[in-house]
């Protein structure tokens, strides 16, 4: 520790806050030993990269959901009595409906705040959501899931998953008219579970949809078990960052053994901690500006009436997408029996679709039979397989997104909604495909370029006509510094399997030497110093 | 633990690629490991800020943190001033829009500020060189490891956990068993009758009028014109017992169309009365309200998932997830000409499910 040494040496005469600071210390310490956490943690370094906000950003919008979410259950009643709205919004004056309706219709029009609480919650949401999604794609893309991280990887896949949950039944509980046709479809979509679905919708909504007792009891699930589950899954994920501790991009002075980067005290708790209010900020803005969810101009919920165009948050999109591009008559009867294979397929495909990205690291770690600890985070582009893959998958989830909203791309675009969903259905098959190809092809020429850059420098600008009358253009070398940056990644060769000592070889070795040759087949090896040392000969 | 460096490499950090590891260095797989790879250069020499060097900008931006710190002040004490100046008046949405706008913004100035304050601190004043931590291998060290496991062979020997098996298997009998209690206790979520026969019926009856949703005023055939579309409860819904679950079941949609447009299939044809045909308005796929009648196509439409029902073909599904045609209400007239039920519906309406013919 050698940062204070320029620092003048402590003064005799101690002010004020150093003496207070110093008998907190003290009274601290003698009761609870923080001195041994503060010297552990107190001054980690993080490393800095602007795609590793991505987690904070998830972070800190958690925190602006839990202090609005808290202000609203002071207004909020989770109930499903009838009562006769009296209230200050006009148009609904007199209606009956529910008490959680009329309760959220107070809580906008005779709190002060409160529609901005109400708001701040909603974009909060929207924002943690796609935050958490944004961070999983940095991991998953710069290959931050390796060992030792595969089990946080998991965590933070259950907090995804997590999230989704909290905004549905977040979304469900005002009780209006478009989050009551939510529930209709999750009745539907439960009902469609074969032999025990019937039964399932029944004891979810405490008798005949839409009952009396969903909210009440989506209410209890919101507030307090899948936050609680939220909350420890937090503290998991934050425990195991530290004891990883953060991967970093290979960079000069960087390697796998080391973490350079900025200590937590002071200057990561300044930027974090500055950060969480630039973010709480931010939304806070957004949520004076920009409306979000007016229940109002929905009205109260009634199994009879809809709206075109209506359309779910835009994190259960996909779920909803995947419905609609269900091909027709997809509906059996077996002995009697209704089959609904149009909501079996969906309810397969999306947990297959979510399995694969939770066992993602587990199978790459498997095909590579790497077992080393990797801190240092991949460019995309030097895994071109893995970055492949990713675009399939980003392509297969941004399809059944769109699903969700092929009726207004077809009103927006003034196409026929059949075209629409015709073309989804193709692009949904073939989309992947196309993006995995496309990808892989990219991130290789992205590879040649660097492996070119290192070897033969970069193009100055600079003409020069040669004694023979040749013009040449010069090419400057990259410092090694800069150089470091484009040769310093991981390679892997495809597996070739031999036979074991009965002249087999087992199942289990040859698919994943197939799949190794899949991965590792079309690869660019990065540059050696005895390359670096030919090229320059040639010059 | 973190060691400052300026720009000099370290030897014992600087390109060393060999993992830690005690005595077995874990496999690198099907990695490859070259001799001659480039070695890492180190670190590059610090750049210092203009900050470092020009004692008056240093001044500049601590005036700078500070005064965005007393914007956020302002923020803050503005949004009080904000919520007692600008109420709410009961009726007037102006005033909630204004109250909503200023107190964020408000607000927001007084988050923003203090977060742009403390990370330009951090970038511009704090000390810029990178420091450096090392990293050591996850896995605890061979004598800790050594003692984890002595822990466990001493509990499993002290408490005969292996040794004695019907100990151990009866205990893991009655930790399996033990949440039974639990789910059990969840099946009165629900009443208990069965939903099976509830989903099978509705309000509809012989003789039950059809009357307008939601003003519950009975029609009569002659008001439905060629071409129009009526939403449609059966009468004295609002008095049942549960009128919102009965809604969800026995909703219609009412419509007129030239009976020569009607293909009637046989055992149906006196089910509409002069070409007014009445069909169940919940969709068969998950149960969303078909609620948008194409007058010109007779094309019904489910705005959730786009299901279409040609109305001509008895509501079969001409596009769509759906399966099932919406099911049809037979109907007739009254003594009074009010529309009226000639019966419940003769198959259960929305969306599928596994007792549904059974």
């Amino acid at each position: 520790m050698t940062t204070t040494e320029d620092r003048p040496a402590v003064t005799a005469q101690k002010s004020r806050g150093a003496r207070f600071t110093g008998w907190a210390g003290n009274y601290l310490d003698e009761r609870t030993s923080i001195s041994g956490l503060t010297k552990e943690v107190g001054r980690k370094i993080f490393p800095d990269h602007w795609s590793f906000m991505l987690g904070e950003v998830a972070l800190y919008s958690f925190i602006v959901i839990l202090l609005s979410g808290t202000f609203l259950t002071f207004f909020f009643q989770a109930s499903m009595v009838e009562v006769v709205y009296q209230g200050s919004y006009v148009p609904l004056k007199g209606i009956e409906m529910s008490a959680a309706m009329a309760s959220t219709l107070d809580l906008s029009f005779d709190i002060r705040g409160g529609l901005l609480m109400r708001q701040v919650h909603h974009w909060a949401a929207l924002l943690f959501v796609a935050s958490i999604g944004l961070h999983m794609l940095r991991i998953y893309f710069t290959g931050a899931y390796r060992k030792p991280r595969e089990i946080n990887w998991l965590i933070g896949f259950v907090l995804f998953i997590l999230a989704m949950a909290e905004g549905f039944t977040g979304y469900s509980l005002p009780d209006d008219l478009l989050s009551g046709n939510g529930l209709r479809i999750i009745d539907g979509m439960v009902k469609g579970i074969p032999v025990i679905g019937t039964w399932i919708s029944y004891l979810l909504f405490g008798g005949e949809f839409p009952g009396t007792d969903i909210v009440g009891r989506l209410y209890v699930l919101h507030i307090l078990i899948l936050p609680a589950i939220l909350v420890a899954a937090i503290g998991v994920h934050m425990l195991l960052l530290i004891i990883n501790k953060h991967t970093q991009f290979a960079g000069p002075g960087r390697t796998n053994d080391n973490v350079v980067g900025v200590p937590i005290m002071p200057v990561f708790a300044a930027k974090a901690g500055g950060f969480f209010f630039i973010i709480f900020g931010v939304i806070m803005l957004i949520a004076s500006l920009f409306q979000i969810n007016p229940v109002w101009t929905y009205g109260p919920y009634d199994p009879s009436p809809v709206s075109a165009g209506t359309q779910p948050d835009w994190y259960i999109g996909f779920a909803d997408g995947a419905l609609r591009l269900m091909p027709p008559g997809l509906e059996l009867e077996i002995f009697g029996a209704t089959l609904s294979l149009n909501i079996m397929i969906p309810l397969l495909i999306l947990p297959i679709f979510l399995a694969l990205v939770a066992f993602y690291p587990f199978i790459e770690a498997w095909i590579t039979g790497d077992k080393r600890e990797h801190h240092i985070a991949d460019r995309p582009r030097n895994a071109p397989t893995r970055t492949a893959i990713g675009a399939a998958g980003v392509t297969f989830y941004a399809v059944l997104w769109a699903a969700a909203s092929s009726d207004l791309l077809a009103t927006h675009f003034r196409l026929s909604i059949e075209g629409v969903i015709h073309s989804c259905q193709v692009l949904l098959i073939i989309g992947p495909i196309i993006a995995y190809f496309v990808t892989k092809r990219i991130c290789l020429g992205l590879q040649k370029k660097d492996r070119e850059i290192a070897l033969h420098g970069f193009e100055s600008g600079r003409i020069v006509r040669l004694p023979g009358g040749e013009y040449i253009e010069v090419h400057e070398q990259l410092d090694e510094y800069e150089r470091w940056k484009l040769v310093s990644f991981e390679e892997y060769q495809p597996l070739t399997v031999l036979p074991d000592a009965q002249g087999r070889i087992s199942l289990n070795q040859r698919v994943r030497s197939a799949a190794s040759n899949w991965f590792f087949e079309d690869r660019i090896s990065p540059v050696t110093s005895k390359q670096i040392e030919s090229s320059r000969d040639d010059h | 633990m973190a060691n400052d460096h300026d720009g000099t490499p370290d030897s014992s950090i600087v390109g060393t690629t060999v993992e830690k590891y005690g005595n077995n260095p874990p496999p690198a797989g099907t990695a490859v490991v070259a001799s001659d790879r480039i070695q890492n250069p180190g670190f590059e020499p610090y750049r210092p800020r203009v900050a470092d060097l020009d004692p008056a900008v240093e001044k500049a931006q601590e005036r700078r943190v500070s005064a965005l710190f007393f914007v956020s002040i302002i923020g803050s004490v503005m949004a009080v001033a904000v919520y007692i100046a600008f109420p709410i008046v009961p009726g007037d949405m102006g005033s909630v829009r204004l109250n909503n706008l200023l107190l964020g913004i408000s607000i927001a100035l007084g988050l923003l500020a203090v977060g742009v304050g403390a990370v330009h601190w951090s970038k511009a004043l704090m000390d810029g060189h990178d420091m450096v931590e090392q990293r050591h291998g996850t896995r605890g060290t061979d004598a800790t490891r050594a003692k984890a496991v002595e822990v466990f062979t001493l509990g499993n020997k002290e408490s005969g956990f292996g040794r004695r098996t019907l100990i151990r298997n009866t205990l893991i009998g009655a930790l399996v068993v033990s949440p039974v209690p639990a789910i059990a206790l969840f099946r009165d979520l629900a009443p208990s009758e069965d939903p099976v026969p509830l989903l099978k019926h509705t309000l509809w009856a012989k003789g039950v009028r059809l009357t307008r949703d939601p003003s519950g005023t009975p029609i009569k055939a002659s008001e439905v014109t060629l071409g129009s579309a009526f939403h449609v409860i059966p009468e004295g819904l609002e008095e049942s017992e549960h009128p919102l679950e009965e809604k969800a079941k026995a909703a219609v949609l009412v419509m007129r169309l030239k009976p020569a447009d009607l293909n009637v299939s046989a055992g149906r044809e006196d089910w509409n009365y002069e070409g007014i045909i009445a069909y169940s308005k919940i969709c068969t796929h998950v149960g969303c309200p078909v609620a948008l009648y194409e007058k010109q196509t007779h094309h019904l439409l489910c705005p959730c998932h786009q299901s279409q029902f040609d109305i001509t073909q008895e509501a079969a599904v001409i596009f769509g997830p759906a399966k099932r045609p919406l099911p049809q209400l037979p109907i007739s007239v009254d003594a009074e000409g009010y529309l009226v039920a000639r019966s419940d519906f003769t198959e259960p309406v929305g969306p599928s499910f596994w007792e549904r013919k059974l």
